[in-house]
């Protein structure tokens, strides 16, 4: 009697499944490390931060993330005794180093300008792919080939080639440095991206929803609304995500139009380096906050996004 | 309810000509049915019934309100897409209510209509579970739900039984017809399929190239077929077609075909001397060896009680529906005699039917 065992041709063999998996850890291990490194570098104190060898096991500190959120003055020790008690963590730390704080530092302002500015394209520019898409989609727009390759065309080139003409039409508009211009160029940046990949979602709607619509008494707008927008939320997540990761993570544009009160993140973050030596673990709070919001978007979104790069390649 | 008139009624894209000048009434109550193959307009037809595509001429009066260029919204009718578009994102119950929430109506009134409606399809079953999961059968009946939760005017239906199969589908052309013999509601029902249409249908349209061929019961467009492409597109296998020449004179009662005498039904109008043909229904054809139309057996397609007999004559092969029982073989001689009475006579060069005493017979048996 022999024994034989069926072998499927779809399914991969145990073999095949271990390499693969390995591969993928060890990827994984790889691209996380340097993530790893901030998040550990934002908990070190300074001089931890740059010892040599690195230190992997040390005692935790939050001096980077106080460093991060206040400005601070060197005083003599006399001067620093003559104080009060401290009044908290941050200020116990800081008077070891013989400083104290002054106020405030940008970071939180130029947070929030980040926040104000990726979330505020990023909502625009979905808003206007969605209904230029849906346009494109539906109805017969005259050289809609044409016009859709326009909008392509703007993504054929990289957007900090236009830096200079970008640079003299906001000053001559008096945009340079405020948060509206800024939402106008990203908006105007992921915009094209946004139509062509949401033109790509609806497409793949049947129009019989709307026409069904349509036929029970509902105007095309409320049809919309109704029927093709609850269907295009995959597409729209996904769209989103794209969107908010480029305007988030955007530094070139942001660095030479913003200085001051429309200052995002990215740019604000490398001027801590500066400030009363090099302060590693500072940079590095700063970094790992900075991640934050996109790692929970993308982590609430992500079975969207996933389908979103594999798009019109599965079937509902 | 409401009867439909559709009058010169045009649609062209472009230098696309869809729906050629079509005219006709589907009357209050009736099941009406537009029939033909893909591409002949029948759907473009039954779109512009609804407002989805606004036509290039002529009028649609529903319930005799002129509504041709009014939104679809604004007809008061319903639609049965042939994918159904329920949409994925409600349930049954709120698939069937859609429409109604679009007239405003109190969340308690919706809720015992769509109740009411589903009992009367028998899904009440089904009202909360969500659409992706039902069967063929059921996403029908929903979206039936959702055509008649509202009582429209009218029903449009654009091949709803097209994606189900075959079991289904028999299933619910008894439905559909039920349904239909209990509400009575005004119904254009657009196919491919003769059975669906010849089954279900008060009246039908047979349609080609944007052009409707005929317009008539089901019974008219089988006994008596206006042109020849409604005589081939009817009836399984279609009707037989043996070409004779010369013109036919008023009272004439006998034609020649292949050098044999054929009785026909008696011309009513002269047609001057052109290429003709003799349109036989498979099931009008006898064998008989005495006749002197004659042609060889070429196969057979047993079918339970009759079965399918093929024979090849000079004119080529034609099809003859006779009791399974008779046995033959293939390359046997047998001669052909065909039923007088149910003949039809086509000029071949514009496939227009010969008006002969069997329409006059017709007309009188319904006046009469």
């Amino acid at each position: 009697m022999s024994l034989t065992t069926a072998h499927s041709v779809v399914a991969p063999s145990s073999n095949a499944k271990l390499i693969a998996g390995t591969i993928i850890i060890a990827y994984a291990l790889i691209s996380i490390v340097p993530l790893l490194w901030i998040f550990a570098t934002s908990f070190k104190t300074p001089p931890d931060s740059i010892a040599y060898p690195p230190k992997i096991v040390f005692q935790p500190s939050i001096e980077g993330y106080c460093n991060l959120f206040t400005t601070r003055t060197r005083q003599t020790p006399e001067y620093i005794n003559s104080l009060g008690p401290a009044t908290g963590f941050c200020d116990e730390t800081v008077r070891k180093r013989n400083m104290v704080i002054a106020g405030p530092s940008n970071f939180l302002p130029r947070f929030v300008n980040s926040l104000i500015i990726a979330f505020g394209s990023t909502f625009c520019a979905v808003f206007l792919g969605t209904l230029s898409a849906y346009g494109f989609s539906r109805f017969k727009v005259p050289l809609a080939d044409d016009l859709l390759f326009f909008i392509l065309s703007t993504r054929f080139m990289p957007p900090i080639a236009v830096a200079i003409p970008i640079y003299l039409m906001y000053r001559e508009l008096g945009l340079s440095d405020t948060a509206l211009g800024m939402i106008l160029l990203y908006t105007a940046v992921n915009v094209s991206l946004a139509v062509w990949l949401l033109k790509g979602f609806i497409d793949e709607i049947p129009r019989e929803y709307e026409e069904a619509a349509m036929i029970d008494g509902y105007t095309r707008l409320q049809a919309f609304w109704r029927t093709v927008l609850p269907q295009a939320t995959t597409g729209i997540a996904a769209t989103a995500i794209f969107c908010l990761i480029f305007a988030w993570n955007e530094y070139a544009f942001a660095a030479l139009l913003t200085s001051g009160t429309a200052q995002t993140a990215p740019p604000f973050i490398p001027t801590i380096i500066g400030e009363g030596g090099q302060d590693w673990p500072a940079v590095a709070a700063g970094t790992t906050i900075f991640l934050v919001p996109i790692l929970v978007f993308t982590i609430l979104l992500r079975k969207q996004l996933l389908r979103g790069i594999t798009f019109g390649a599965v079937r509902k | 309810m409401a009867e439909i008139r559709v009058q010169n009624l045009r649609k062209a894209f472009g230098a696309f000509v869809a729906v050629q000048d079509s005219n006709f009434v589907v009357e209050d109550g009736e099941f009406f049915v537009m029939l033909g193959p893909s591409g002949c307009g029948k759907t473009t037809t039954l779109r512009m019934i609804a407002g989805l595509e606004l036509p290039t001429g002529g009028k649609i009066l529903l319930g005799g309100e002129d509504v041709t260029m009014r939104r679809a919204r604004e007809r008061d009718i319903a639609f049965v897409f042939q994918l159904f578009a329920l949409y994925p994102h409600m349930n049954v119950r709120k698939n069937i209510g859609f429409p109604l929430l679009a007239q405003g109506m109190p969340s308690a009134e919706i809720r015992s209509r769509v109740e009411e409606t589903a009992k009367l399809l028998r899904i009440d079953h089904l009202l909360d579970k969500s659409v992706s999961g039902l069967a063929g059968g059921d996403r029908q009946r929903v979206a039936l739900g959702r055509a008649i939760v509202r009582r429209p005017k009218c029903f449009l239906m654009d091949e709803p039984l097209g994606t189900l199969d075959t079991e289904f589908r028999d299933l619910m052309v008894h439905e559909l017809r039920e349904l239909h013999n209990r509400i009575h509601a005004t119904t254009v029902y657009v196919t491919h399929d003769q059975m669906e249409a010849m089954s279900m249908a008060d009246k039908i349209a047979v349609m080609n190239h944007g052009v409707i061929e005929q317009f008539g019961t089901p019974r008219e467009i089988y006994d008596r077929p206006a042109t020849m492409f409604v005589a081939d597109f009817i009836g399984s296998p279609p009707m037989n077609f043996l070409k004779f020449g010369g013109g036919l004179a008023r009272g004439a009662k006998e034609i020649v075909v292949q050098g044999a005498k054929v009785a026909v039904p008696e011309v009513r109008e002269d047609v001057a001397p052109a290429d003709m043909a003799l349109g036989i229904r498979p099931e009008h054809i006898r064998f008989d060896d005495g006749s002197k139309l004659r042609g060889a057996i070429y196969g057979t397609e047993y079918l339970g009680t009759t079965q399918i007999v093929a024979v090849e004559t000079a004119d080529g092969i034609i099809k003859a529906r006779v009791p399974a029982g008779i046995h033959l073989s293939p390359g046997e001689q047998v001669g052909l005699t065909l039923s007088s009475g149910r003949l039809s006579l086509f000029e071949k060069g514009s496939g227009r039917a010969v008006r002969t005493a069997m329409h006059d017979q017709a007309a009188e048996a319904r006046h009469g």
